[in-house]
């Protein structure tokens, strides 16, 4: 059974799904413990950040059956994520402008 | 809710009215909003670290140095696997496997408890080296990395609680699925035109042979009823069967999340 419908509103994904994801995961963290041998300055810590947003939407999405929940669960999960980025941008506009 | 006395109509009626009395999406959005309050709560501390690696740049390098790579690694794959397991095992249950999502359940806290026992490895192997917060070898370090080891402590420590809160959460809903019938039907045998006392219950297969048989009965039972536990299936699942076990589940894959953040943060910036 594919991505089908539980009998009252439950969303099954498939075991070959959750497997497939989970390969995925381990050849992302493989790349990206393999991409901090390699020295490239300021831009390691940003490829690593992107890596983790890739693994994180994964389980998000996937595991944790974001995809599937309905709009609402999706908004709200914007309004943290802008939360945090507007909490982390007004900080950081303090430690860098202030000198 | 699982307690729902029928007289006739059996089993489809009794699954309308468990839906009737719950709300599944309602459910989950309440878990999502408190696995919402953790994001920000974590937030918070990956602010402080990200403001200290900015000013103690070059420190931040040298301390994650000291970090074992190797044992970071493993953890990062033990977590990834436990989250499998987790969503496997929700699966299994929307399935009405209820034996392989117990097992697959035990695999996520044994890996969890894998987990456990690596950092603790890690973590006495540092502080044997005399590098622990506010340790008298730490304070000879730059500013930079007595930063770096406060807030690895503090982050990896919140998130080891964390852990240990979901492996409790777990094992409790492990037990939970394994013990619970999850239907329960229980008919009025109506009253009987002859008088109980001096017959015996017996449950009969469809030729009349017994397959069970119960005492006697004496003048004191006034009436009987019969109670049937109904074990889940592909059809007779419900949501209402395991969005418990789904909420502990989000809880897990949340720990794994903050965690798929700290291994770089902390590991790999070398």
């Amino acid at each position: 059974m594919e991505h089908g419908h539980g009998e009252n509103g439950g969303h099954v994904v498939s075991y070959r799904t959750f497997v497939g994801v989970w390969l995925a995961l381990l050849m992302l963290t493989a790349l990206t413990v393999a991409v901090s041998g390699v020295d490239l300055k300021r831009l390691s810590v940003l490829t690593a950040l992107a890596v983790a947003c890739i693994k994180t939407s994964l389980v998000l999405g996937i595991f944790m059956h974001l995809k599937y929940e309905d709009r609402i669960f999706k908004v709200m999960f914007l309004v943290v994520v802008v939360t945090l980025a507007i909490f982390i941008g007004l900080t950081f506009t303090d430690t860098t402008l202030a000198r | 809710m699982n307690h729902t006395a029928t007289t006739g109509g059996g089993a489809q009626a009794a699954l309308r009215e468990v839906e009737h009395h719950f709300d599944y999406t309602g459910r989950k959005l309440g878990m999502w909003l408190f696995l919402f309050t953790e994001l920000l709560l974590f937030g918070g501390l990956f602010v402080a670290y990200a403001i200290y690696r900015h000013v103690n740049f070059a420190d931040f390098h040298t301390a994650a140095k000291d970090l074992d790579l190797v044992l970071g690694t493993v953890n990062t794959v033990i977590l990834l696997t436990s989250s499998l397991t987790m969503a496997l095992s929700i699966t299994a249950m929307q399935k009405g496997n209820r034996r392989l999502a117990v097992w697959l359940v035990a695999l996520t806290v044994l890996c969890g408890l894998a987990f456990l026992v690596i950092k603790y490895f890690e973590w006495t192997a540092k502080i044997s080296h005399g590098i622990y917060p506010a340790s008298p070898e730490l304070m000879k370090l730059p500013q930079g990395e007595v930063r770096f080891f406060g807030l690895y402590y503090a982050m990896t420590g919140l998130h080891g609680l964390h852990v240990i809160i979901g492996m409790v959460l777990l094992t409790v809903m492990a037990v939970v699925i394994a013990r619970k019938p999850f239907r329960v039907h229980s008919f009025r045998v109506e009253d009987a035109e002859e008088p109980l006392a001096g017959a015996r219950p017996a449950i009969v297969d469809a030729g009349g042979w017994p397959l069970w048989k119960g005492g006697v009965i004496d003048e004191n039972v006034e009436h009987l009823s019969v109670v049937v536990r109904l074990k889940p299936g592909p059809e007779t699942i419900h949501p209402s069967d395991y969005v418990s076990l789904e909420n502990a589940g989000l809880y897990w894959h949340l720990v794994d999340i903050i965690w798929i953040f700290l291994f770089p943060l902390f590991y790999l910036i070398t």
